[in-house]
């Protein structure tokens, strides 16, 4: 056996594998951080306020599955549809098995304690949700976001920061970015200030639950002090330094997209990185009063656009190869 | 927990003599068994049954929609073997995995054993797993049981037989490894004093193994382990070698043949692959050479592997000494390749093409065990001690349909091992799996896997019928004073 160094291959279905662990474990952590958030805030409004369970299906974007399935949505109906539904493959027990699943086929691959970690999110949740939904939700939420915090500290201290751990990078910043990007964008249009409300508490708390629902509400207290809606969005959207606004994440993701292809920044040599590229600039530059004042919903839709279209060019760059690109490393070794 | 009630019921058994006097090499485990306090064993037991949980060293349960997943029973006492026994089993089992090697080659190049009378030729041609593909291929350094699984039991008279040779893709070594952590965190102390030879070398030697077989001298050569994929029951198995060893885990759909070599598919490209352990039985492993309709091997592949362009292991073609009629030659086999008598004796086996050992098996079914010739993992196979009398008639009938598929051997008081079973001990049937690596010489890993049969009184260990695992410990000769006579004796006040 020689010791010699060969950067190892990364085989394209591993390379997909390890991107959507990345993603759904991400996923997983958001849905059980908008169940929290939202149950914490109903307890703070008065009754005549009604529940405000629907935006939070809104923002998971399943909303005709939902209503088939459920109709009303109370907070019972709620936390089963988007925590342990296994019909809804965005509740957390889907993404935590489809997760699960991905790492079970890349084992090899990432460390033995990442494995070990998804599995015991796995466990946990297949325990959960044989019980009675009751007062454990808001510790059940809290567990399933830790073991996912927990999740992404492993993987950043046990695992080479290699051409696979930049796939799980990237697909975990660009799930980041596009939960941001929804809750943002649905809580924008419930949560406009009626006349009347401006200035009441009401108004202050739920604001507040917004940047709590993407654990912002502390660095942007220290950015901004008083809670400003045009603010809030500055703050989510283009905040530089925050980790999960949507720039810092599409920041994140371009920088791993260039560790794995080798291209330096602000260049591409493939379609994901011009695509990413473009919208890594568009947000550096952007400022917050033009989009707001030509609509941010628009704004929001585009971007999901973008997104979407990404996802896809990784796909084609990356995972699903056609042979003819054979012939580059062929007989090399003779 | 005590032993003071356990009964070894005329059976050899593993840790007792058949006065019930400990064996001396299990006095310091006994001993040490004895003195953990009530529940501590069985605490011991659940945190490791946890521990595997929390692993993923799972199985899943067919037809349980749930989707449950357990874990493969493992029993926390350990069987022991000492030094000088093991050198028994692993000369014996040098000289047979070369003598196996040697026929396979012959049967697939001159035929000289054929030639000479020793085998009768109906038997290889007719046999299933005979690959008439396989025909004048010469593998790298001609080696075709690269990966040997042999099948071990000890008998009511103490000794060692050889129960089946498992050349095809034996599985199991996952588990030596993973119980064998599970015992060192259990028992500690023991491991200390007893000197147990550890068995964590195993991957390397294996990863060794494959270098060695490269198809073209290299630095080094790019090794993949072929995997059916998730589904496949001994998956955690496949991922835990490739990790171990540090190589790319590959489905067939990563594989790609091109210009006759062959390719894995990367992020940046094809990348060439010069090994492959391959565990995917031969039918599925090429649609263009074998079963048309597997989707899990790579078309082409064979071709790539004939061409001397890929190595394949094990080699493809090696099942036909796995034959349950070949096997009953193999001691005729050792005798004509070695110049040597076998060191391991077979299970006296009636094969029923044979008018006069059919007459006899038909005649005494309910006391034999039938095996079909082509069948593994305890599949069909009828035990009749422990069968009904309309399973005896239906086996009569196969047999009759087709003499050549089915041999029969005497059934075996496998020997026990003492086995937790709720709060109690009871003795066990196990049989041993050592495993064997052939490539520039012959290794055999110092331990191997003890089944268990777990269901009281049962003969059949397989996994798929419901056996276990335990540990098993090979005792290094270092340990000097642990022969008769010697070691720490077990404390007397609690054998009553």
């Amino acid at each position: 056996m020689t010791g010699a160094y060969r950067p190892r291959p990364l085989l394209s279905r591993v390379a997909d594998a390890v991107y959507w662990m990345g993603r759904y474990i991400e996923r997983a952590e958001n849905v059980a951080r908008f169940i929290d958030v939202n149950q914490n805030l109903m307890l703070d409004l008065p009754r005549g306020f009604g529940e405000q369970w629907q935006p939070i299906i809104d923002t998971t974007g399943d909303r005709a599955a939902f209503l088939a399935q459920y109709g009303e949505a109370t907070l019972a109906n709620v936390v089963q549809f988007l925590a342990f539904d296994t019909r809804n493959p965005n509740s957390i027990y889907s993404c935590v098995t489809a997760a699960r699943e991905n790492a079970r086929s890349v084992r090899e691959t990432i460390s033995s304690e990442m494995w070990e970690q998804i599995n015991s999110l796995y466990l946990l949740i297949a325990m959960e949700s044989r019980k009675q939904l009751a007062e454990g939700l808001p510790q059940f939420c809290r567990e399933v976001r830790m073991a996912c915090h927990l999740f992404q500290g492993i993987h950043h201290a046990t695992m080479s920061h290699n051409e696979a751990w930049h796939f799980i990078r990237l697909g975990t910043s660009l799930e980041r970015a596009d939960k941001t990007t929804r809750i943002l964008d649905v809580k924008y249009f419930i949560l406009l200030p009626s006349v009347s409300d401006v200035g009441t508490p009401y108004d202050d708390i739920q604001w507040g639950a917004v940047l709590k629902s993407v654990s912002g509400f502390e660095m942007y207290r220290k950015c901004y002090g008083r809670i400003v809606p045009e603010r809030v969005v500055e703050f989510l959207l283009l905040d530089g330094e925050f980790p999960r606004a949507v720039r810092y994440c599409i920041g994140l993701a371009d920088n791993s997209l260039h560790s794995i292809t080798g291209t330096r920044l602000g260049a591409f040599s493939c379609a994901t990185e011009q695509r990413l590229g473009l919208l890594r600039s568009e947000l550096d530059y952007a400022q917050v009063d033009p989009i707001l004042r030509s609509g941010l919903h628009e704004f929001f839709d585009g971007l999901q656009l973008k997104m979407n279209t990404i996802d896809e060019c990784i796909r084609g760059d990356f995972f699903a190869q056609k042979v003819a690109l054979a012939v580059g490393n062929s007989g090399g070794n003779d | 927990m005590h032993f003071s009630a356990y009964d070894t019921q005329g059976f050899y058994d593993e840790m007792f003599e058949e006065n019930g006097k400990p064996r001396p090499h299990a006095g310091l485990l006994l001993e040490t068994v004895e003195s953990l306090s009530d529940g501590h064993l069985l605490r011991y037991k659940h945190a490791a049954e946890r521990l595997l949980l929390q692993m993923g060293i799972t199985f899943n349960v067919y037809g349980d929609t749930a989707g449950t997943e357990r874990i493969f029973p493992f029993d926390l006492i350990p069987r022991i073997i000492p030094a000088d026994e093991w050198d028994v089993i692993e000369r014996g089992l040098k000289q047979r995995v070369h003598a196996l090697n040697c026929f396979i080659d012959d049967i697939y190049h001159d035929q000289r054993i054929l030639a000479s009378g020793v085998i009768p030729r109906d038997v290889i041609l007719s046999a299933v797993s005979y690959r008439k593909q396989c025909q004048g291929l010469n593998p790298p350094r001609r080696v075709w049981c690269h990966v040997t699984g042999t099948d071990l039991v000890r008998g009511g008279d103490g000794r060692y037989y050889v129960l089946e040779d498992n050349l095809r893709v034996p599985s199991g070594v996952s588990y030596v490894l993973e119980n064998r952590e599970v015992l060192k965190r259990i028992f500690p102390a023991v491991f200390e004093g007893l000197s147990v030879r550890p068995v964590a070398e195993y991957p390397s030697r294996l990863l060794e193994t494959l270098e060695s077989i490269a198809p073209h001298p290299m630095s080094s050569p790019r090794v993949v382990l072929l995997t059916p994929g998730i589904y496949n029951s001994a998956y955690f198995e496949h991922s835990f070698l490739a990790q171990q060893m540090g190589v790319q885990l590959v489905e067939g759909r990563d594989l790609v043949v091109e210009g006759g070599e062959v390719f894995m598919r990367t992020t940046k490209g094809m990348e060439r692959v010069d090994v492959i352990y391959r565990r995917i039985d031969d039918d599925f492993l090429d649609p263009q050479a074998f079963r048309a309709d597997s989707l899990l091997g790579v078309p082409g592949l064979m071709s790539a592997y004939q061409q001397g362009r890929v190595a394949l292991a094990n080699a493809p073609g090696n099942g036909v000494a796995d034959d349950k009629v070949v096997y009953a030659y193999v001691p005729d086999m050792i005798r004509y390749y070695e110049g040597e008598d076998p060191i391991l004796p077979n299970v006296p086996t009636y094969l029923c093409w044979r008018d006069a050992d059919r007459a006899y098996v038909l005649e005494h079914l309910a006391e034999l065990v039938v095996k079909a010739a082509n069948e593994s993992g305890g599949y069909g196979m009828l035990v009749g001690p422990h069968s009904t009398a309309a399973q005896c008639e239906e086996f009569a009938r196969k047999i009759q349909a087709n003499p050549r598929n089915f041999i029969a051997q005497p059934t075996l008081a496998l020997s026990r091992v003492p086995t937790i079973v709720e709060d109690h001990f009871e003795g066990r049937h196990v049989d041993l799996r050592p495993y064997v690596l052939c490539g520039k010489d012959i290794y055999v890993a110092p331990g191997g896997l003890t089944r268990v049969a777990m269901k009281k009184g049962s003969l059949v260990v397989n996994s798929s019928q419901g056996g276990g695992s335990k540990d098993t410990w090979v005792l290094s000769h270092a340990a000097g004073g642990l022969g008769p006579g010697g070691g720490p004796q077990p404390t007397g006040g609690q054998q009553q």
